[in-house]
């Protein structure tokens, strides 16, 4: 057996040979389907795994998953990897009107097989057993975790936006020093989350314009069409040469609009999700300064609890109390609270040190090719709309002359 | 990257002219065309000076002996001036000069000859020795008072404007002069050029406007005013014909209070023709000549001529509801139909300029979203730099940057596009008021055709009355004395009557003959305004489209190292 080469996260090999190959975990989400009817219908998704790890149960597998499936997926990431930043969920839709828009569901479709792909080539998210039972479980299952884990965090999508909203007051507050001050005294973190909450702004603004300029195109394409088709009627109209011109002019008209449809729906797809995108990936990171915050807080408090403690276990000892060995008891319990509490701090403060390396590389990668696709499409339609004109000219100056 | 003036094309001239939506002119070599542009150093027209007084039947150069002017009621139905055309200046607030003044598009000379211009053709050559022009500009507006008629002192103030002349039109004695005249004054000639021209497609004059004039600033509507002043002698100098009225001449050249008979109240009017309204009225009795048989071959107006528009009421009715078939019909069937596909075009004529319109539309609001996008993009490169920790942020703040600009540049083009689009387009809202004006030409014929049809009918009555009396007046032995002198009456009466109904044909002819005419003008100037309407659109949509082409393609060439691998 020739050792293969490396192949990249991306491969889509049968791993005859795993020991000679790079693990890697491949995953798409794909087909979604009407299921259901009435106020109960919802749309599935076909979520495809290729795998050589070896605790996955098999080379490849196929499951059937809905959105809320995907909420809980990402709840539990949440909870279980405080620091890291979860990749972001597409909103819950919740206008009725919209819920099955093909556009809609073709966004959605695309935006969860990015949430899951980037949860599978994540170093440490890609471990996680709550992935490989989303990636692998039959549907009771999912179900019944689904429903489980509902009760436990109390948590439904629609909730999902709440405690953002929530989280974002809360850290506001605890920047602004509304609370008590239980805050780090971090200048480098302190301008980490100034950052933040700033570039939300920004890059909000830049999505909305975006989903403007998408509008705008579909505009534009629409009075193209309503104009080429009035000329049309005008050349009719005026018959012979003339006549002959408005027609052409009408029907190149009409071409372009279509070609400005389908340049909207690239726009959309390309450039406008990728912003989407961004703006809940830096709404999800103040997810995460929430966690860290109320991480800190509770390392503190515990820290202030064994500091009381410790002097009434001293008090106890001098006065010899039967009560001491309770006592030293429950501060043994509170310190290793305590480590504990400490550990899982600075486990997010590590966490996201890296995280935000990676969060600002995976962005720019993100946008310059949301970017490269932008101006592709943009210079595309130009070289459409010029063709199209000028191969008029010749066409003109022949009917004129006749 | 952001000089355009530096790509290699070729250099197409477009004219910035502030305010001005001048037509696109096929720089042809043959032919003439009158579009409204009337550039003194161009134009190698077809029409000079001799071809004019061949081509059409100049109004002065009739047989029929010109009466004097007469009055006119603003309010005669028959005579519409008013205009439901479109108000150009929807566009003004999109015009702008453009940037690239020197804007170049990549040339389109394999049609050498062809090539379009901006406005104003070849707007560098100097005329040739028997090229006629005829240019007018209206300018400097400034208050004035009204002395005469102001009984609070320091009210009644209106606005001139200085209108100034240049040609080399042997009637005018001279090349360059100028007068100051009122919006009262166009009005006049706006009249009394329909009076004397019947048949023909006379521009329409701009608006009164009351309503306007409230709501828009007192500057604002005066540069309104102005401009609309300024298209209208244009395109009144730009007619063959009417370019060579007396009327127009008197009005660019003749100083002081304008010379021609302006719209008077009906009082006055009352008074005047008091003495010979009660005749009128009574009709029996016109032996005198108080009523000139030519007076037919004016429109019947209001005041003096109650009886002819009662009878011509009368007539018109008998015409539609009667059961006889009126003694003259309109038998041209040619004009029948042309009349038809006129009506066709104007509807189509109408939509298109609707759908242009949103066309504008869609486009500006794509050039300011894209402004907008650009802008918001600064802001978060400008954040991005100034925050940055890691490279990676630098890195995309270049990328962002990158994008912004040429966003910005793209929403610059739109914009430039846009004012581009708005002076071609703008063809098919003249157009639309050119259309009125046929159809007043065409009111014209058929008022002239009703008068000639009620005389005919007066004819036949009194024919069948003289018929009757005659009949009656051979059975009474001797004769009937008063009958007999009634019988006399009446067929002096008839034979006025006849030499009016002759003058009323003529006229007819002389209008059906001016249609004809102003209809194959009209045919050929719209032939060659809307091919050059439409290839300078093209040229125009072509050229923009390219710069933002390439624009974008430089980004996209920048940022390739981020192109998907796979899918």
């Amino acid at each position: 057996m020739q050792p293969r080469s490396p192949s990249t996260g991306e491969g889509l090999q049968s791993p005859r040979s795993p020991s000679l190959q790079s693990p890697f975990l491949s995953v798409s989400v794909t087909d979604p389907a009407k299921m259901g009817n009435g106020v109960q219908a919802y749309i599935s998704y076909k979520v495809t795994t290729k795998t050589n790890f070896p605790e996955y149960q098999g080379p490849e597998k196929i499951v059937i998953r809905r959105y809320t499936d995907f909420v809980w997926l990402y709840d539990r990431l949440f909870e279980k990897y405080k620091g890291i930043f979860i990749p972001p969920l597409p909103e819950k839709n919740t206008v009725e009107k919209f819920r099955f828009s093909a556009e809609f569901i073709e966004m959605r479709c695309q935006a969860l097989d990015t949430f899951v792909n980037r949860i599978a080539s994540h170093h440490e998210l890609q471990q996680s057993e709550d992935l490989r039972n989303f990636l692998q479980a039959d549907e009771q299952t999912m179900e019944r975790a689904r429903s489980q884990d509902t009760g436990i965090f109390k948590k439904k999508p629609s909730d999902l936006m709440q405690i953002f909203r929530d989280v974002q007051t809360k850290v506001t507050d605890v920047v602004l020093g509304k609370e008590k001050p239980v805050e780090e005294s971090n200048p480098e973190y302190d301008k980490l989350k100034r950052y933040i909450f700033e570039l939300e702004d920004h890059v909000t603004e830049a999505q909305k314009h975006a989903y403007h300029l998408v509008k705008r195109h579909r505009e534009l394409g629409q009075s193209l069409a309503d104009f080429g088709k009035a000329i049309k009627l005008l050349g009719a109209c005026e018959g012979d040469a003339l006549g002959a011109a408005f027609s052409e002019l009408g029907t190149k008209s009409e071409m372009l609009s279509f070609k400005l449809q389908k340049e909207a729906h690239h726009l959309l797809m390309n450039f406008e999700e990728p912003l989407k995108d961004y703006v809940r990936a830096v709404q999800s990171i103040k997810g995460t300064i929430a966690e860290r915050a109320s991480a800190f807080r509770q390392q503190c408090e515990l820290a202030e609890t064994i500091k009381l403690k410790e002097i009434d276990l001293n008090k106890l000892r001098i006065l010899r109390s039967e009560k001491m060995l309770d006592a030293e008891h429950e501060y043994e319990e509170l310190k290793a609270d305590g480590e504990e509490a400490t550990r899982r701090f600075d486990t997010i403060v590590r966490l996201m040190n890296e995280e935000i390396v990676r969060f600002q590389e995976e962005k720019t990668q993100d946008m310059g090719r949301a970017f490269h696709e932008f101006a592709k499409g943009q210079a595309r339609l130009a070289n459409a709309i010029a063709d199209a004109w000028r191969s008029l000219v010749p066409k003109l100056n022949s009917l004129y002359v006749s | 990257m952001m000089g355009f003036e530096n790509q290699g094309f070729e250099e197409a001239q477009l004219h910035a002219s502030h305010g001005e939506m001048e037509s696109l002119v096929l720089d042809d070599d043959d032919n003439n065309n009158s579009g409204n542009d009337n550039n003194p150093s161009s134009r190698s027209n077809g029409i000079t000076n001799g071809d004019v007084s061949q081509h059409y039947n100049h109004p002065l150069s009739s047989s029929l002996p010109f009466a004097e002017i007469l009055t006119t009621d603003d309010d005669d139905p028959l005579l519409s001036s008013s205009s439901p055309h479109q108000n150009p200046n929807s566009f003004n607030s999109l015009l702008e000069p453009p940037s690239y003044a020197d804007a170049s598009f990549r040339s389109f000379d394999g049609d050498h000859g062809k090539q379009i211009n901006g406005h104003g053709a070849v707007s560098t050559s100097s005329p040739t020795a028997d090229s006629v022009y005829l240019k007018v500009s209206v300018t400097d507006p400034q208050k004035e008072q009204d002395l005469n008629n102001s009984l609070v002192p320091g009210g009644n103030t209106f606005v001139t404007y200085l209108i100034t002349t240049w040609t080399n039109l042997p009637e005018f004695n001279g090349t360059e002069f100028s007068v100051r005249r009122r919006f009262r004054d166009v009005v006049t000639l706006s009249d009394r050029l329909s009076d004397s021209y019947r048949g023909y497609f006379i521009p329409l004059r701009p608006d009164k406007s009351v309503v306007e004039s409230q709501v828009m600033q007192k500057q604002e509507f005066v540069e309104q005013r102005r401009m609309g002043l300024e298209k209208y002698l244009r395109k009144l100098a730009a007619h063959p014909v009417i370019r060579r009225s007396e009327e127009l001449r008197v009005f660019l050249q003749v100083q002081g209070k304008l010379p021609l008979m302006k719209t008077t109240d009906v009082a006055s009017r009352m008074l005047d023709g008091a003495v010979k309204l009660p005749k009128q009225l009574f009709g029996e009795s016109v032996v005198s000549a108080a009523v000139d048989p030519n007076d037919v071959s004016h429109p019947a107006k209001g005041g003096r001529d109650l009886l002819r528009i009662f009878k011509e009421l009368r007539q018109s009715v008998a015409n539609d509801w009667g059961g006889a078939k009126p003694p003259v019909v309109e038998e041209d069937k040619e004009f029948l139909d042309k009349k038809k596909k006129m009506q066709d075009f104007e509807q189509e004529l109408s939509n298109v300029s609707q759908q242009a319109e949103s066309l504008v539309k869609a486009q500006q609001d794509m050039g300011e979203t894209l402004g907008q996008l650009g802008l918001a993009f600064v802001k978060l490169t400008k954040f991005e730099m100034e925050e940055a920790i890691f490279n990676s942020q630098k890195v995309r703040a270049a990328d962002m940057k990158n994008v912004a600009t040429s966003a910005v540049k793209a929403s610059r083009l739109y914009r430039e596009l846009n004012a581009q689009t708005v002076r071609h387009l703008d063809k098919l809202h003249e157009y639309l008021g050119v259309i009125l004006a046929v159809n007043n030409a065409y009111s014209d014929r058929s008022n002239a055709l009703l008068t000639v049809q009620t005389l005919l009918s007066e004819l036949a009555n009194l024919n069948s009355r003289i018929e009757k009396l005659e009949a009656a007046a051979s059975k009474i032995f001797g004769g009937d004395r008063s009958r007999v002198r009634k019988i006399e009456e009446l067929k002096e009466t008839m034979r006025v009557t006849d030499e009016a109904k002759n003058c009323a044909v003529r006229e007819y002819e002389r209008i059906k003959e001016n249609n004809m005419n102003e209809l194959e003008r009209l045919d050929k100037e719209r032939h060659d305004d809307f091919f050059g309407m439409l290839k300078g659109f093209v040229v125009n949509q072509a050229g923009y489209a390219e710069k933002m082409a390439s624009v974008w393609e430089s980004v996209a060439n920048e940022t390739s190292g981020y192109a998907a691998k796979n899918s």
